[in-house]
């Protein structure tokens, strides 16, 4: 096995299995001055891209009628917890469409 | 520059570090290495160590380097690299030099073939913008004015002209290592060194100073 690889393997962490179109809550270790502490941003998966060490994913959700994206690396230790809200059933890998729709036309469907 | 070491570059990747930032590293296999000769003010008239990288078999080698490497009683080596020491007391021939020599947070200067181009125009080589593609434009990817055709009547020294690029001796200097992992005997330098995956790469403390 490739060096690289193995030097990546020893970052993982262990991650719940969630998919593009799931809503999920970030919890983010967030550092203000010398206090840590956690700050929660809860949307829907729009995106996950690259693999290994380099994998990161794109969560969107509406703040105050303005849409905003947040994109986290997947194995960072910034990230406190990650927790699956609710399921999506999508036939997208990327949800790019999401960014062009308001309302109830922006909600991705339950998986059952 | 107190010390030195040769070694060879696996690749980039990144890593995360206490605070959680994600650090773009490069990951270089530095030695192990063997101290093959010393030179010192008597004999030579200055201090340098030569090092000697990847064990081979005596038939790689020619017969006057193995004259070389007999003379000290070294293992023959595949390459060998000298580097000017400031003091070169607490060295000895034969002695092992691993990645330790080096530790977290040092900073380093690294020498390294940067990957060849070929012949490449001015755009790709020194920078310099393109003109217009279209709107009737003729003039796209060349290298502009040669200079004046009375005065000076011939092109200046330095002009830049298309030519070979890439595929020259470059030193990074004043990179910093992330770790140092001596049971792989890797260093993970921050930032990028020059050559492609594979290629020989020297690295020797700063020049630089660094506080």
């Amino acid at each position: 096995m490739n060096i690289l690889d193995i030097i990546g393997k020893e970052q993982l962490r262990e991650i719940p299995k969630f998919n593009v179109g799931d809503t999920v809550k970030v919890h983010v270790k967030v550092v203000e001055g010398k206090r840590e502490r956690i700050q929660i941003f809860e949307g829907v998966v729009l995106k996950r891209q690259n693999g290994g060490i380099q994998e990161t994913f794109t969560v969107r959700k509406i703040s105050y009628g303005v849409g905003v994206e947040r994109t986290f690396p997947l194995h960072s230790p910034r990230i406190d917890q990650i927790e699956v809200i609710r399921k999506g059933k999508v036939r997208r890998a990327r949800l790019y469409y999401l960014r062009d729709r308001i309302g109830k036309a922006a909600k991705v469907k339950e998986k059952m | 520059m107190k010390k030195a070491i040769i070694g060879r570059k696996l690749g980039m990747t990144q890593i995360f570090n206490e605070e959680g930032q994600l650090i773009p590293v490069t990951v270089i296999e530095a030695g192990p290495c063997k101290v093959v000769q010393i030179k010192n003010d008597e004999v030579e008239g200055y201090k340098a160590v030569q090092l000697g990288y990847k064990q081979v078999k005596e038939s790689k080698i020619t017969k006057p380097i193995k004259g070389h490497f007999e003379k000290f009683n070294v293992d023959y080596m595949k390459i060998l690299r000298e580097f000017r020491l400031d003091d070169t007391s607490d060295l000895e021939v034969g002695q092992e030099i691993k990645a330790d020599v080096f530790a977290d947070g040092d900073k380093i200067d690294v020498t390294g073939t940067t990957k060849g181009k070929g012949f490449a125009g001015v755009i790709k080589r020194h920078g310099q913008s393109t003109g217009p593609m279209a709107h009737g434009s003729k003039y796209h990817r060349s290298p502009g004015s040669m200079g004046g055709s009375s005065s000076p009547s011939r092109v200046r020294k330095g002009k830049k002209l298309p030519g070979h690029m890439g595929n020259v001796k470059v030193t990074v200097q004043n990179l910093e290592v992330v770790k140092v992992d001596l049971d792989r005997n890797l260093l993970l330098v921050k930032g990028a060194v020059p050559g492609i995956r594979g290629s020989l790469v020297t690295i020797k403390d700063t020049v630089k100073n660094s506080k």
